[in-house]
């Protein structure tokens, strides 16, 4: 049964992780002023990926630095209840907590890092050198609001988390502890003006520089789940979690919305400059945050 | 009755329906979703380059069909010689042609790739692409609008369908002897590796 439920939500979460990216496409290009591709086209591209030949080697780290992020999505997505009441769609949450979701949403950089570092291209490791540059600062106000949220609920649980939140949502209760980790939030979902890793016009493909065929496919794959992981914590951190599917499909897709419009609007910044502004905003928002608990 | 370009026409396009009653339900699938989603790789060679942009920026906006450009030749299905070529600019051509993955598809743009168009005495301008690598489709013109590269993307989008022995990539494989022997005698001693050490031990 659990096993079936774990099925579950990976499929909710491939299924709706690309759904979100066709739309982002799609509600992008509306604001460029044009048509855009259809809502399914991620899902083309994925299986095109999938059945095409995979033409590069640069030995076993760079094949296992995909199979590594996207292990580290998976977990995140298993770890992280989807509703906060009834048996199903639970997962492993009951086994981990808010601090091991945290550690694992690391694991993904850091297999991205290996796996770029052996292919040798130097756009590649430019680009990760940016994410992993740009993650130490997104990490502090992230955590920052997440130890608030902890120390508000008084516990790492997700189930306690979510229940404390019945009378009132976080995002009213600590309205800067939400700021922070909103805006956190934008630079882990690559969007504008946060998107220094996988840059065009700057170091084209970024880290996916030399990843082709499945390998491509997978890191595809695994950033729409990662995306997914990531709607899913912060609707259960600030907006009390789903009572059922339909509440947090309209929860994960209004927060999805509001980041897409503000990546759309906003020029991206250069590496020191992001690095700049987390540390010293959101940061400090994070900190005032905690101090008025 | 059965000499000229329509009846001509009407033959391809009944070959190529032919060729897809044969296909599985999973091979058409398959085609179908490579025929929606293609990755380009705009080579901008010549003077063709200035209509790309605006057939992939809002005017026009080919992302509709599911095409969308990317950076670097080992993700991209479709590479796109816009114009004529010199023998340097071929030999980088060739190069990021030989590292695309498979399948892979390449549109000759505009009339330099066909006959050498408006270049056709020039001395150090190749005439026919097609000599040196398997277009798959021409986009006649000079410049092509925007338009007719589109036209040229739906045809492509067909050709894939029908999933056709005759695709370049395959012909690139099978007669490999004759596109090299053409790259050589442009070339002379200066020539990339072989790329037939690539497809070693496969069936061809």
């Amino acid at each position: 049964m659990l096993l079936l439920d774990l099925l579950l939500m990976l499929l909710i979460a491939y299924g709706f992780g690309f759904l979100y990216y066709g739309l982002y496409r799609n509600l992008s290009a509306r604001v460029h002023g044009r048509f855009g591709p259809s809502l399914a086209q991620s899902f083309s591209d994925s299986i095109k990926l999938f059945v095409k030949e995979e033409s590069t080697t640069f030995g076993w780290m760079f094949y296992l630095g995909p199979v590594i992020m996207a292990s580290g999505a998976v977990l995140n997505v298993l770890f992280i209840p989807f509703l906060n009441q009834g048996e199903s769609l639970q997962g492993l949450s009951s086994y981990g907590n808010l601090i091991v979701v945290l550690y694992l949403m690391v694991l993904g950089p850091l297999g991205n890092a290996l796996g770029v570092g052996s292919s040798g291209n130097p756009f590649g490791v430019m680009g990760v050198t940016r994410g992993l540059t740009r993650l130490l600062a997104l990490e502090l106000p992230f955590y920052l609001a997440a130890i608030g949220v902890m120390i508000d609920a008084g516990s790492a649980d997700f189930g306690i988390i979510m229940q404390a939140q019945s009378t009132q949502s976080n995002m009213f209760a600590h309205p800067l502890l939400f700021a922070a980790a909103f805006i956190s939030f934008l630079g882990f979902m690559g969007k504008s003006p946060f998107d220094v890793v996988g840059a065009p016009q700057e170091v084209y493909s970024g880290p996916a520089t030399e990843f082709s065929g499945k390998f491509l496919a997978l890191l595809m794959s695994q950033s729409a789940m990662f995306s997914f992981a990531k709607l899913l914590l912060m609707v259960n951190l600030f907006w009390g979690g789903a009572d059922h599917l339909g509440e947090l499909v309209a929860k994960t897709f209004v927060l999805f919305v509001a980041a897409t419009f503000i990546g759309s609007v906003y020029a991206r910044f250069s590496t020191v400059q992001s690095v700049e502004f987390l540390i010293r905003i959101p940061t400090l928002l994070g900190i005032v945050g905690l101090a008025l608990l | 009755m059965d000499e000229g370009f329509i009846p001509y026409q009407q033959s391809l396009e009944d070959e190529e329906q032919s060729i897809k009653s044969t296909q599985s339900v999973i091979e058409q699938a398959i085609a179908w979703f490579r025929a929606h989603s293609m990755f380009v790789l705009a080579y901008g060679t010549g003077c063709g380059a200035i209509e790309m942009p605006p057939t992939f920026t809002s005017r026009y906006d080919i992302e509709r069909l599911g095409v969308v450009g990317v950076a670097t030749p080992r993700q991209a299905d479709i590479l796109i010689v816009s114009g004529y070529c010199s023998p340097k600019t071929l030999k980088r051509v060739i190069r990021s042609y030989e590292q695309m993955s498979e399948p892979k598809y390449i549109i000759g743009l505009g009339s330099c790739t066909i006959n050498g168009g408006m270049y056709w005495d020039s001395y150090n301008t190749i005439k026919k692409l097609d000599d040196f690598l398997p277009v798959d489709m021409y986009v006649n013109g000079c410049m092509p609008r925007p338009e007719a590269l589109i036209e040229g993307f739906v045809k492509l989008q067909e050709k894939i369908r029908a999933n056709s022995s005759e695709a370049g990539y395959i012909q690139y494989r099978t007669r490999y002897a004759h596109y090299r022997a053409n790259q050589e005698r442009l070339f002379g001693t200066q020539v990339q590796p072989r790329y037939e050490e690539n497809f070693a031990g496969m069936n061809l």
